[in-house]
């Protein structure tokens, strides 16, 4: 479903170029959930941003759906590959009602038939019909992120590009969405790719993911063996080790790494 | 000479209340607790009262917000009727307090070396040049390896994890009694979290200073600190040593570890907390 080979982004000129992403590949197939966990700048939301054709200056193949793809996307490729942002807070126009951010990509796309795609969508994420004329700053974060999935399966796409779907909710409503994330995937088939700095969520929610670093993947594992040993490469270790909580004698062993 | 029988901090029935338009929100109610030479871990949710607490105890809470409690001493002094001008000799002094995050509570067109040192001239009365050799030491103490170049930086030039160690350093160069810290580590990476908490902890430890740390992880609370006040609504519904938050036995606590994805337990459905009414106007007393 989605094919990344040699895929590179450099920002700035010369002596102050930054590479972000240095020739990095993957595979997903359809219906797998695919995640990509690493520290701030090692690049995983820059494949996001590439992928969704949010950033056009890459090199690289990108293959979505069977398609190669230029930087420029189609209104079709839009249909097919929706994406749900970090903060809820920032993602939703605060002066648009949850009616008009959800009527908004059904105009865009001509589907017709909004006020019956939007009571859908609604059920879909658990909300019921009341919320439809609220604004943002009557909602709590967890509704807003159920908005945000809501406005990003109303155009039924295939493809789901979730960026830290929930780093900013408290635990409790985390789980939440994590579950409302598993149920529509299983529901519909949808193919996911997550990026998280959160071992134990991507674990949770992909079959396979990718370690990252400095814009290059280290090593890519599936769930299965990040549960039955620890990760061979030192930098995915340290993650692990660091994920499982405090230990003063593991901080001491991590400088040694770096 | 360290003494770990009377407490650092004493707390007892801390209200927070704010009035608004919406009416009066009762943010913190009730909320007792001591604090030693020993790092304590409040843990909650947004909203339930843990950084009101922390600020309270400073007097930072900002208006309409009202506090009142019965006590709250700190060493001897009585910080509910002490003048603003005590409060001043206090803060920074005596009590610091690290915030979440570096980038709005480091002055930005000020480098971190000046700012530092005037941390430590503020009521030292040090001249410059000590200041200045204090805040390098300082920079050191805290693991930043190139401390002459940090000291003449500006926040924007440093990146997130260094910008929360030199806020370390700030709080920690006149060398208080006991600590505040808000969340000092959730916007940084996870190694660096690690890293910078192995400094709190060496300091906590190396100079008899006493720590209130609060955070939202439960499992960085449980790892790190010694003992656990969980806070719900404003109130704390349980006490516990650290090492046995995961035997905790408060349905909320129990929910909140529950719904934590795990890399050593897979799961298709993860646990969904559900609150009850009853546990935010439950007056039951927290267990010691």
């Amino acid at each position: 479903m989605i094919d990344v080979t040699g895929l590179s982004v450099v920002f700035g000129q010369g002596a102050a170029a930054v590479h972000a992403l240095r020739g990095i590949a993957f595979r997903v197939a359809e219906g797998e959930s695919y995640g990509l966990v690493g520290e701030s700048g090692s690049g995983k939301s820059t494949v996001l941003r590439v992928l969704s054709g949010l950033l056009m200056n890459w090199s690289g193949e990108v293959v979505i759906a069977g398609r190669p793809q230029v930087p420029r996307r189609s209104r079709a490729f839009h249909k097919l590959v929706q994406m749900v942002f970090q903060d809820p807070y920032g993602s939703l126009h605060p002066r648009h009602t949850v009616d008009r951010t959800l009527a908004e990509p059904v105009a865009i796309h001509r589907l017709g038939d909004v006020d019956r795609r939007i009571a859908v969508a609604l059920t879909d994420v658990g909300l019921d019909l009341s919320f439809r004329f609220r604004y943002p700053h009557q909602l709590s974060g967890g509704q807003r992120q159920r908005v945000a999935i809501a406005r990003a399966l109303i155009l039924e796409p295939r493809i789901l590009l979730l960026d830290e779907p929930t780093s900013a909710l408290d635990v409790s409503v985390q789980a939440e969405i994590l579950n409302l994330l598993m149920r529509l995937r299983r529901e519909r088939n949808l193919t996911f790719l997550l990026v998280s700095h959160n071992l134990a969520v991507v674990a949770h929610m992909c079959d396979r993911l990718s370690v990252m670093r400095e814009g290059v993947i280290v090593e890519e594992l599936t769930a299965a063996t990040l549960r039955a040993q620890e990760p061979t490469h030192p930098y995915s270790r340290q993650l692990f080790r660091a994920s499982t909580g405090y230990d003063r004698a593991a901080v001491d062993r991590l400088e040694a790494v770096a | 000479m360290i003494d770990n029988a009377t407490p650092l901090l004493t707390v007892d029935d801390l209200h927070v209340r704010f009035a608004t338009r919406q009416g009066l929100i009762h943010a913190v109610r009730g909320v007792g607790f001591t604090v030693g030479r020993e790092k304590l871990g409040i843990v909650g949710e947004s909203g339930s009262g843990k950084s009101m607490t922390g600020r309270a105890i400073l007097r930072l809470v900002p208006p309409p917000g009202s506090v009142t409690a019965r006590r709250i001493d700190f060493s001897g002094t009585d910080l509910l009727g002490a003048s603003e001008r005590d409060m001043r000799q206090i803060r920074g002094k005596r009590i610091s307090m690290v915030m979440q995050d570096p980038k709005f509570s480091l002055n930005p067109v000020m480098t971190i070396g000046r700012q530092i040192a005037e941390a430590y001239r503020a009521n030292s009365g040090a001249p410059k040049a000590q200041a200045r050799r204090r805040a390098l030491e300082m920079l050191a103490a805290v693991r930043i390896r190139d401390p002459e170049r940090v000291y003449g930086a500006y926040p924007h030039e440093l990146s997130g994890g260094m910008g929360q160690r030199a806020m370390i350093a700030m709080m920690l160069i006149r060398d208080p009694d006991l600590l505040i810290a808000d969340e000092p580590t959730s916007a940084l990476d996870v190694t660096v979290q690690m890293q910078v908490l192995a400094i709190i902890d060496d300091l906590v430890a190396q100079r008899g200073m006493g720590l209130i740390f609060i955070s939202h992880d439960l499992n960085l609370v449980a790892s790190f600190c010694d003992r656990v006040l969980i806070m719900y609504a404003g109130r704390i519904v349980e006490t516990c040593r650290a090492a046995d938050l995961h035997n905790a036995q408060h349905p909320y606590t129990r929910g909140l570890l529950e719904s934590l994805p795990r890399i050593d337990r897979p799961a298709t459905e993860l646990a969904v907390l559900r609150r009850d009414a009853s546990w935010s106007l439950d007056t039951a007393e927290p267990r010691p």
